[in-house]
């Protein structure tokens, strides 16, 4: 039996603005995200990648399409239903990290998992776990104006995994990172993505971020305009250009 | 190899149940920006102070307009019609004493004699003066809180007493002074202290007849007479049955004459709605200080709200971390402005003018005050913090 997937977008149609300014950002994307795999959506700037983006995380509600988050039937939910349903479906890591800088590294992890409702006194120990699988206990303590670009990443993937969402959502996540943390931040999303059989999406522009993708997407002008598995992404020139 | 050496310096997870996160989140925003918080603190704490200066004044003015009435007790009071305060002082007929005593249910009576005096002082000059004669030989409650000589000291054919925050005023350094009462000489026998009137005008306590012959009137004549009903005696037949058999008088109870006497002191003359429209004002200043320093703390941390709200967080998640602020900054501002207020309560105790009094139901009214005014104030980052669009969080 075919394996389900864990987020499924049919048809997706997005305006953006009013009157004359308006625009229509989607134009129709039908997309699948697989658990164990993580999917690179790439384009240029203005193609869409970040309204796609908010609307498979459940921020951004399509003019048309439907949208399924692990079995759940997202399309025509209230906000506050859209918010419990990422709440308890998706994990965000964003490209200026958005921690709590008022939070230490673990007290971002805990505020995650209390959204989730883990409970209070569980929270300690699962955000413990969740900054050791990110190399980071040692910065349990540590606040966000104390860390470096790398381990605010790494920050934001434990609150990303705190609670074991089913989707991982991800914005530039190496956009404000050196190569060395850039690669260091992608194997940890691989190896998140294949260990707990989750979903990943990462939206980059960053091509050395290819070699850790299951699959490409590219997105162009609202649609999507290829697709590809990673045995071609290897083997080819390593640009999402030559992928269609 | 980097997930051992991570290990290596893993912190002990701390036991036990954490502080709760709405808590830890309010907390830290509140404490993050220092000046915002010392703002937000000196609103609460100039609030809460006036608040309390004013209420307490409300109060020490009730305590001074029914000191009296409250020591005297009594279940009824017979005054001459139309009487609007126990200070408004006028003369019954005569004769009440006896007729009161006859009615049944009635076990006791004590009358009063009250009227201005003029006092004329040692050095010179007169001054206003506010004579309460009593029978001093079955009433033991007026004068109170006598500090030097006694009630029986009253006695003396020219004895009285007079309030040691007055001495100033009447011209007088101690007991066995001499002064002029309507002409005629009167001895210091008793001190009080602190008997203070609402109106500032000095009491002079004597015994009821030395009062009626100071104040030239009748031998059974007084100002008010206070009836003790015998035990089960029904006060409601016992009033109609003075009513009719006194004229020109009224048979009210004390809670009647206590609130004529407030009514017409604090709301007639104005100062009590004076003294309530500056405890609002507190109340006003309070709220916008509040609403401002709350409002400008939730726009600087509003990429956080919009954060939380793209990670999932519920509005009601949102509203109680501002909620939260809101009630931190009141307990603190609370506890420094009640200190503060008690300051100023102990500081003035010596002066005669004002009489400032905190009780315990006051500050419980300040605590609730205080909560209320700062989730009040709430409100504008509350609206402000519901409309944030998640989405912002890509657009950084």
């Amino acid at each position: 039996m075919a394996e389900e997937p864990m987020l499924e977008a049919k048809g997706i149609v997005k305006y953006l603005g009013e009157g004359a300014g308006r625009v229509q950002a989607l134009k129709g994307v039908n997309l699948d995200l697989m658990p164990g795999e993580l999917t690179l959506l790439m384009g240029p700037s203005g193609s869409g990648k970040t309204t796609l983006l908010s609307i498979l995380g459940c921020i951004l509600t399509p003019n048309a399409g439907s949208l399924r988050l692990a079995r759940n039937e997202a399309s025509g939910l209230s906000p506050e239903g859209l918010a419990d349903l990422r709440r308890r479906h998706v994990g965000f890591v964003f490209q200026s990290y958005n921690l709590v800088p008022t939070l230490t590294a673990t007290e971002n992890v805990m505020l995650a998992l209390d959204l989730r409702g883990s409970g209070m006194s569980r929270a300690p120990a699962l955000a413990a776990e969740a900054l050791r699988q990110v190399g980071l206990s040692h910065r349990a303590h540590a606040m966000p104006s104390k860390m470096s670009g790398g381990e605010k990443q790494r920050v934001a993937i434990a609150r990303a995994l705190a609670g074991s969402p089913s989707v991982i959502l991800a914005d530039e996540p190496t956009a404000a990172l050196d190569s060395e943390n850039g690669k260091g931040v992608m194997a940890l999303l691989a190896e998140v993505a294949k260990e707990r059989s989750r979903a990943i999406l990462v939206v980059t522009h960053d091509h050395r971020t290819l070699t850790y993708a299951d699959r490409l997407i590219r997105i162009e002008d609202g649609k999507i305009v290829g697709r590809a598995r990673a045995r071609k992404l290897v083997k080819g020139s390593g640009s999402a250009g030559s992928v269609h | 190899m980097q997930q051992q050496v991570a290990a290596a310096h893993a912190p002990a997870v701390p036991t036990g149940r954490p502080m709760p996160m709405v808590t830890k989140l309010a907390y830290r925003n509140l404490f993050h920006d220092r000046m915002s918080l010392v703002v937000t603190l000196v609103g609460i704490i100039f609030s809460v102070v006036l608040i309390a200066v004013q209420f307490g004044l409300y109060i020490g003015s009730e305590v001074r307009i029914t000191a009296m009435l409250d020591h005297m007790k009594g279940d009824l009071w017979v005054v001459p019609y139309a009487t609007k305060s126990f200070d408004d002082p006028n003369f019954l007929q005569g004769n009440e004493k006896f007729k009161v005593l006859s009615t049944p249910g009635v076990a006791n009576v004590e009358e009063l004699a009250v009227n201005f005096v003029g006092w004329r002082r040692p050095t010179g000059g007169i001054t206003a003066a506010l004579m309460v004669g009593s029978d001093t030989t079955t009433n033991k409650a007026l004068p109170y809180d006598i500090v030097e000589g006694s009630i029986e000291n009253l006695s003396a054919p020219d004895g009285i007493a007079v309030d040691r925050t007055y001495f100033k005023e009447l011209g007088i350094n101690q007991i066995g002074d001499q002064a002029e009462i309507n002409g005629s000489m009167v001895t210091v026998r008793t001190v009080t202290d602190n008997i203070r009137s609402f109106t500032t005008l000095p009491y002079v306590f004597t015994t009821i007849t030395l009062a009626r012959q100071l104040l030239g009137v009748g031998p059974q004549q007084s100002s008010y007479a206070v009836v003790y009903l015998a035990p089960g005696a029904d006060m409601n037949e016992v009033r109609s049955s003075l009513s009719s058999r006194l004229n020109d008088a009224e048979v009210i109870t004390l809670q009647e004459f206590r609130k004529r006497s407030l009514d017409r002191w604090l709301f007639e003359t104005g100062a009590g709605a004076a003294l309530i429209t500056g405890a609002a004002l507190g109340l006003i200043v309070g709220v916008v200080i509040v609403a401002q320093t709350l409002y400008s703390s939730t726009k600087d941390h509003l990429n956080e709200f919009a954060t939380l709200r793209a990670l999932g967080a519920p509005a009601s998640y949102i509203i109680k971390v501002i909620l939260m602020q809101a009630t931190l900054s009141a307990v603190i501002g609370y506890v420094l402005g009640i200190t503060l207020s008690l300051l100023v309560i102990w500081a003035s105790r010596n002066d005669p003018s004002i009489l400032i009094v905190m009780t315990p139901n006051l500050a419980m009214l300040l605590f609730v005050l205080t909560v209320g005014m700062c989730v009040f104030a709430a409100v504008c980052a509350i609206f402000k913090v519901v409309r944030i669009d998640p989405a912002v969080v890509f657009s950084r």
